[in-house]
């Protein structure tokens, strides 16, 4: 892993190390409703995605969402992370790689607290975007 | 079906749920995580952890594996959302404790809002869930948006 600032030389513009998962299988998304605890048929059953209108089974949201948390805390402790989000924006098709990227936007210091505020985005392919959203990360 | 708007202020009852480390094992292998805090309990315990880390969305799934007997977006005598209708619209988490295997939290779910587009085609749902640990502290706060399609 290259050198990476600590948390205390951060700057606006900074980015995240790239964090990439896939190609999504239907494996991945068995085990993902097992562990996750979402049984929504359309993301583990061919048959139920047809029938709710879809060519095949989709990925879940919080499959990505999983992923973008993961790139997180590759790149900060677990403990720094105090708040995050993000807007599901497509869908994320079987066998799709997941791409997720962020970047600092502001850092914004108090008497209580140094934190910075991160672009967050999962990409499903090099023009499609699965989710959006930001991350507040402590850094002191 | 329209989901009727009376249910915008609807509040769960305070529901228990246990983490357990069997499940946590199984999301982490779902989502290819190695990391033994995240899945190796003798070393999350000789780092001084109470048992595994859950991670950053995990909220969300114990939620899921806790369903509410009041406020449920999925209950037949509620909302009744089909859940072959819905997509995740947003979802936002704020950590405040850590949550680890072996903890009981008990999880209560508010629906704060419900808005309709296109005219009934989509209807929006937002619930927020806090999840209080066993000394009461709150560990962890949610905001779900839920897609319903109607059309």
């Amino acid at each position: 892993m290259a050198d990476l600032p600590g948390t205390s030389d951060w700057i606006v513009g900074l980015e995240m190390p790239e964090f990439i998962r896939g190609p999504i299988t239907r494996r991945d998304l068995a085990l993902f409703a097992g562990g996750s605890h979402d049984h929504v048929a359309f993301h583990i059953d061919s048959d139920a995605a047809k029938a709710a209108g879809f060519d095949d089974v989709i990925a879940h949201g919080m499959l990505c969402m999983a992923y973008l948390g993961q790139a997180l805390t590759h790149w900060v402790d677990q403990d720094r992370l105090l708040a995050w989000n993000a807007r599901f924006v497509s869908m994320t098709p079987l066998y799709a790689t997941i791409n997720c990227r962020g970047s600092v936007l502001a850092i914004t210091e108090d008497a209580t607290a140094k934190v910075a505020r991160l672009s967050i985005v999962a990409w499903a392919g090099p023009d499609r975007q699965a989710l959006v959203g930001e991350a507040l990360v402590r850094l002191g | 079906m329209a989901i009727d708007h009376r249910h915008v202020g609807e509040t769960s009852e305070l529901r228990t749920v246990v983490v357990e480390e069997g499940f946590l094992r199984l999301f982490a292998k779902a989502v290819g995580e190695s990391r033994p805090i995240y899945t190796e309990i003798a070393v999350a315990r000789a780092a001084g952890l109470r048992g595994l880390l859950a991670p950053p969305t995990y909220l969300f799934s114990l939620h899921l594996s806790a369903p509410a007997a009041q406020g449920d977006v999925f209950d037949p005598h509620g909302m009744a959302v089909d859940p072959s209708r819905t997509l995740h619209g947003e979802q936002s988490f704020e950590a405040f404790e850590p949550i680890y295997s072996g903890d009981t939290l008990m999880l209560r779910t508010v629906t704060t809002d419900i808005v309709s587009k296109k005219g009934g085609a989509l209807e929006m749902i937002t619930q927020h869930t806090e999840a209080f640990n066993a000394d009461g502290a709150l560990c962890g706060r949610m905001a779900t948006t839920m897609v319903v399609r109607n059309g």
